[in-house]
Parts: C-alpha cells; sequence; structure tokens
C-alpha cells in the first residue's frame, strides 16, 4: 500500500461519498488509488468550483466536502473557495498535490508555497512529509473540520509521499489532540444566568445566525421560539433556520434586510444572538445592540464573542446543545403585547416597489418561485442585487436556503447547487444568480450534465453587474464604470450546446407559465429572466 | 492602551511560528517581542509574547491566539506573579582610556564583560525591561556601536498556575 492508497483509504474511513476535483501530474497517484474505492469523482472545469461544490454538498448532508486538486496553479485556484468556505464555517477537507519533496521550495514547475497562502483562510493545514503519517493527519484533518467552529482543512501531500510505500495502514479510532478541544456544552451557571434574565425581559429577541444550521438546530430553535414565544430575525446565513412563513420570524436583519426586523433587534430588551458573528452587514451599528439591553450572546467560537460587542452573557458551546439545555428550564415569560407590536410593525414597514411592467420584477418573480417550489427544495443564491431579493422574497419551509454570505463569493450558486443534489438527489435544487455570477461559473454546467443531475439554472438578466451598478447610482451620480455586460452569452444557444432546456421570461405576466413549466420535470434547465437594467434593492 | 505579556505553550509542529505571527500581522495585532524555545518536554514550544493595545484588542488577542489549532495553552505573565528576563548583548565603542568608565557602569548593573577589542566592548546584561533601558540611558555618553536583544521571556512565579503537559 502506498500513501495514495492511504489517503483514499482515509476517504472511505469517512465515508466520503464524492470527492471533487481536478487531476494534474501532482495529484495523480491519488487519482489512480480511488479508482479502487466506492468514491465517486467529479470532475470540475476549475478548481475554485470543487471547493463550492464540496461546500454544497456540506450544507446539505451535514458531512464534510472533499476536495482533491494538483499542485500550484491547481491549488492557487482553489484558494477562492476555500475562503469563501472559512468565511461560512463550512468543513471541508482539501487534499492538494505537492512537487517531490526533495525539491520544496526551490520553485520547481507548478509548485506553490500552499500551505503558507491558505493560511489565513484554514482552520488548519498540514503539509505531509512522512507517508505513515497520512493516517492520522486524515483522521485529525476531519475532526478539526467538523468539531467546534467548522471550517476548511488543506492537506498538502508531496507526490512522493503519495508514492511512497507505508508500513502500516491503521486508521485512529480516536483523535488525540493535546491542543484541540472545543467546547460544545454551554456552562450551566451561564444559562441560568441567561433564564433569569429572560424571565425579567419583556420584548425579547432571537437573532439565528448560520451557526444554527452549522449545529444541526433548527428543531430546537423552533421548540424554544414557540415554548417561550419569543420572536425570532435571522442574519444572512442563519435564513432557513427558522421557517420564513413562521408567525414568530421577522425576517433578516441588517442594511440590506427588513426594517422591522431591524426594529425588532433595535427595541428589544433581550437580545440572544446565537451563532452569529455581528459583522458589519448584519449589525451596521454593534453599540445600538448593547445599548439599553441585556445581550446574550451564545457560540461555539470563544473568540467570536465580544470580538464585535461586548455582551452581557457569554455563552461558549453548541447551539443544539445550549438550545435542548435551556428548554429543560421552566420559565414564565409574557411577550404577547410584544409580539403584537412586532405584527404591526411587519404589516406597516412594507417597503413598496414600483415594477416596471416592461420587465420581470423580481419580487413578484421569486414569489411565484418560491410559492410553487417543493417545500422541502433548496434554493441557492448567488452573489449581487440577486442575493438581495432572494433573501427578502423567498419562503423557506421545509427546505434550505444557502449562498456564500461572509465572503460574497459570485459563481458561487451554480457549484453549491449541483453539491446540494449530490448530496439530495431526490430534492428540488434550484440556482438563482445574475448574469454577472451566471458567468464565473458557467462552466459547469458540463459538469452538471457529466454527473447527470438536473438542476435549475435561474438568471436573473440585467446586463449589468446590478449590485455595483446601484452603488455607482448612489455613490457616483450614475457614472458608471466597468459594470455594463454586453448582453452575451446568448443563453438559448448556450443552453442548446450542453443539452439543457431553455425558457425565457419576458415580463412579470409571463411569470407564472414558465415556472410552471420550469418546475415540472426534474432536468436541468436554464431559465433567462428579464429584468428591469435600472432596478434597485434599496426600495 | 496597555501592554500585556502571553506566555504560550504550543505543539512544537513546523510553521507553528509562522501560524502565531502570522495572525498578529493579519490582524492588525501589535507585537513589541516574541520568544520561542523548547520546553523541557520536546513536543512543546514556549513562546513568550509581549504585546499592546488596549482592553478589548488584548480580550481578542488572547481569544484568538487560543483558537489557534496548535496552542495548548495561554496564560497572561501579571507582572505581581511573575518574573520577566531579557538578554541584551551591547558593544559600545571605547577607548583604552574610556574603558574603566564603561566597566564600573556595568559592575553597577551586574553586567559581564564578555568581549574586549581594541576599540570596544561587548557587554552582556540580563534583567527587565526597565533595568536594560536604564543601562542604555547611562550609557548615553559613549557610542552603542551595536545591540541585540532577546525579547522577553518569563515564568509565573510558584506551583499553583503551571501547566502540566499529559
Amino acid at each position: 500500500m502506498i500513501g495514495a492508497d492511504a489517503l483514499v483509504k482515509a476517504l472511505s474511513e469517512e465515508k466520503v461519498k464524492y470527492v471533487f476535483g481536478y487531476p494534474g501530474v501532482a495529484i495523480c497517484p491519488f487519482y489512480n488509488a480511488i479508482l479502487n474505492s466506492d468514491i465517486e469523482t467529479v470532475l470540475v472545469r476549475t478548481e475554485q468550483n470543487a471547493a463550492h461544490m464540496a461546500s454544497g454538498l456540506a450544507r446539505i448532508s451535514g458531512e464534510v466536502g472533499v476536495c482533491a486538486v494538483t499542485s500550484g496553479p491547481g491549488a492557487t485556484n482553489l484558494i477562492t473557495g476555500i475562503a469563501t468556505a472559512f468565511a461560512d464555517s463550512i468543513p471541508l477537507v482539501c487534499i492538494t498535490g505537492q512537487v517531490n519533496s526533495s525539491l520544496l521550495g526551490s520553485d520547481v514547475f507548478q509548485e506553490a508555497d500552499i500551505t503558507g497562502a491558505v493560511e489565513s483562510f484554514v482552520k488548519y493545514s498540514y503539509l505531509v512529509k512522512d507517508v505513515n503519517d497520512i493516517p492520522r493527519v486524515m483522521k485529525e484533518a476531519f475532526h478539526i473540520a467538523k468539531t467546534g467552529r467548522k471550517g476548511p482543512v488543506l492537506v498538502d501531500v508531496p507526490i512522493d509521499v503519495q508514492n511512497a510505500e507505508i508500513k502500516k495502514f491503521q486508521y485512529p479510532e480516536e483523535v488525540n489532540m493535546r491542543t484541540y478541544k472545543p467546547t460544545v456544552v454551554g456552562n450551566f451557571q451561564q444559562i441560568k444566568k441567561m433564564v433569569k434574565a429572560l424571565e425579567k425581559a419583556k420584548r425579547p429577541v432571537i437573532c439565528a445566525g448560520g451557526g444554527v444550521l452549522l449545529a444541526d438546530a433548527q428543531k430546537e430553535l423552533k421548540k424554544f421560539s414557540e415554548t417561550f414565544k419569543i420572536p425570532v430575525v435571522s442574519t444572512m446565513m442563519g435564513i432557513g433556520s427558522m421557517p420564513t412563513v413562521h408567525p414568530l420570524y421577522y425576517g433578516m436583519v441588517g442594511n440590506n434586510g427588513k426594517a422591522y426586523a431591524n426594529r425588532a433587534m433595535n427595541e428589544s430588551d433581550l437580545l440572544i444572538m446565537v451563532g452569529a458573528r455581528v459583522a458589519d452587514r448584519a449589525v451596521n451599528q454593534p453599540d445600538l445592540i448593547t445599548e439599553n439591553k441585556v445581550l446574550i450572546h451564545i457560540d461555539v467560537d470563544p473568540a467570536e464573542i465580544g470580538k464585535n460587542c461586548g455582551p452581557t452573557i457569554p455563552i461558549v458551546g453548541d447551539a443544539k446543545n445550549i438550545f435542548e439545555q435551556l428548554l429543560s428550564f421552566e420559565m414564565s415569560i409574557d411577550t404577547k403585547e410584544w409580539v403584537k407590536t412586532l405584527n404591526e410593525y411587519k404589516k406597516k414597514m412594507v417597503v413598496k416597489r414600483n415594477p416596471n411592467p416592461k420587465f420581470t420584477d423580481p419580487e413578484a418573480f421569486i414569489k411565484l418561485l418560491s410559492s410553487k417550489m417543493k417545500d422541502d427544495g433548496i434554493y441557492v443564491a448567488d452573489v449581487g442585487q440577486n442575493q438581495i431579493w432572494s433573501c427578502a422574497y423567498h419562503e423557506v419551509k421545509k427546505g434550505r436556503f444557502m449562498t456564500s454570505g461572509g465572503m460574497g463569493t459570485m459563481g458561487y450558486s451554480i457549484p453549491a447547487a449541483l453539491g446540494a443534489k449530490l448530496a439530495a438527489p431526490k430534492k428540488q435544487v434550484i440556482a438563482v444568480c445574475g448574469d454577472g455570477s451566471f458567468q464565473m461559473s458557467m462552466m459547469e454546467l458540463a459538469t452538471i450534465n457529466q454527473v447527470k443531475k438536473g438542476i435549475k439554472i435561474i438568471v436573473l438578466k440585467n446586463n449589468y453587474l446590478g449590485m455595483v451598478r446601484e452603488y455607482q447610482h448612489f455613490t457616483y451620480k450614475d457614472n458608471y464604470s466597468v459594470v455594463a455586460l454586453n448582453d452575451y452569452p446568448n443563453l438559448k444557444l448556450l443552453a442548446e450546446a450542453y443539452d439543457m432546456g431553455y425558457i425565457k421570461v419576458e415580463n412579470t405576466s409571463k411569470a407564472e407559465a414558465a415556472i410552471d413549466l420550469l418546475l415540472k420535470d426534474d432536468k436541468s434547465c436554464i431559465m433567462e429572466v428579464m429584468v428591469d437594467p435600472m432596478d434597485i434593492v434599496k426600495g | 492602551m496597555h501592554t500585556k505579556v502571553f506566555q504560550l505553550l504550543v505543539d512544537n509542529t513546523s510553521g507553528v511560528l509562522s501560524r502565531i505571527s502570522g495572525l498578529f500581522s493579519r490582524r492588525g495585532y501589535n507585537i513589541d517581542s516574541i520568544t520561542a524555545g523548547v520546553t523541557a518536554d520536546e513536543r512543546f514550544t514556549r513562546i513568550t509574547i509581549v504585546t499592546h493595545g488596549d482592553d478589548d484588542i488584548l480580550d481578542q488577542i488572547e481569544k484568538q491566539v487560543a483558537k489557534l489549532i496548535d496552542v495548548r495553552d495561554i496564560k497572561v505573565l501579571k507582572p505581581e506573579e511573575s518574573v520577566y528576563r531579557e538578554l541584551a548583548l551591547i558593544k559600545v565603542k571605547c577607548s583604552p582610556k574610556e574603558r574603566q568608565g564603561v566597566i564600573s557602569i556595568a559592575d553597577i548593573f551586574r553586567a559581564n564583560i564578555i568581549d574586549v577589542g581594541k576599540e570596544s566592548l561587548i557587554i552582556e546584561l540580563i534583567g527587565d525591561q526597565e533595568k536594560i533601558k536604564a543601562f542604555l540611558d547611562l550609557l548615553d555618553g559613549f557610542e552603542i556601536l551595536e545591540l541585540a536583544r532577546t525579547g522577553m521571556t518569563g515564568l509565573i512565579r510558584g506551583i499553583d498556575k503551571v501547566t502540566y503537559l499529559d
């Protein structure tokens, strides 16, 4: 058995079903060894998308996503995907081939110091120099990726190490790391403090972040909210942690969120931030959420607590675990008045858009699409105006909503949707992007065909990089710079080139029939939705 | 703004120092000095970092460093319960006539003369940062040709806060 076999064996031990990647000489031993396993491989068209696919798979399956690419440019191309996963705490194990270990540091062909380059975007990285370390390193890599605050781990393996004979393959049963032991169980005293504070609260609000989904704590959050009648708002990454149609849910916060969600957060006298980073897009002025209120910050990463705002009660631990602990307490909280107030806000503070009837109104379109999607469907939003509209108008019932929230990486939706589809082949998966973000990953249409999976791709087309155009509209008084797309590619011909269906939606009145046609089967299809180029997300 | 001394116990893996210094540079934290050396247990390295910032930043530094996978333990070395030392080597330009003056200053500070040349001396001084500063101030009248300092290292007194390795 050689190192490459050991890498594959470790993946089998971890029950990995898919590896996304792109071979090159330096990773060839691995891709040769993988032929002798049950693991399926997916050949992406550019490495960045291997990480996005692994991310989509990880978010839906709850397992670690795996990608494997070659050294040098293969590895550096992967970086944006790794950084995207890191920003959203998505568990990945990324294997990179590396030049012969005796040549390391001599700038030979396709050598890149990838462990150095990804240092600030990974939870941890390994450069394996001894083939006998492979079982331990792989065990640790998976353990680090999926425990505590999840994140990407990179394992760089020189080609000679992949080809070296391993003395004995024994996959460790347990991880024995002297320095890494994340806290998952909430401190009992802190939780008691929280309960006491909750009992005094008149206007409590929970702000749920992506951490709730990463901890798979949706059920517990819902139960906690329902039991004590505590209203819930969410960050962008937290969308879907509570069904958006739930009567106690009041939308996404932040400068692109709902006004009534922000108001709920600001007027609360007790705010529970859970699994949220309190980053600038969600909380513009962190001092507002600490003023005149008790702030309880629950996070599995102690470094997130107090980074952007100082909480009254910090609780370190896993969201699922902490909600379970909280549910074991009896509490009497009366929020009837507060809920009534919030319902009034929700009714009153609705932004009225003025859609141009010549085009498709994104609000009407996404609402319609959302109502016709299967309840447990997966909606993957890209980045740009399309993302803000998706966040605002898509309703999550029993399904999932995914997007690149932290890094805001354009082109995320198509590869992530494919990863999600592989994780849940029976579920409806829809990627919604703009014409800018579509072109950042349209090469993966070939990959979608190659794995024979049906993905619905919706392109909100306005021939602009809409979000930047909107920014230039407000900030530079319509002095547009480098934001106009030139109507290419012809999506109808492109769909034909990739043997996919094609549907065009000219305006809102045509939307319903088109969506019915789109959703009638599970075949891959590109839907081109014409959107007013001058439309804005800030109503 | 406060100065704080952190003492880290880290896994003795390759790249651990760059992971820690990289964290400081990318998050914009200050490093006044950093020292590293293997401990009695060869699997671990002890690193002492002197840094400054306001309380929020110092709190974040402690949490972010603790979060690094290789970091086993981080402690604050508080002045009232710790001892700090730094080694400085100072090459002073002095003629044979001036030599005795420099030596007498060195004697007061219990510094050692470890090299004597025709036109220079090398002084070895061990102490905390104030002592080294005071010594350098006293050498004001002489030309310091070269100065090498190790940066501060230290330990907490007593046995209460010892981290026992498995």
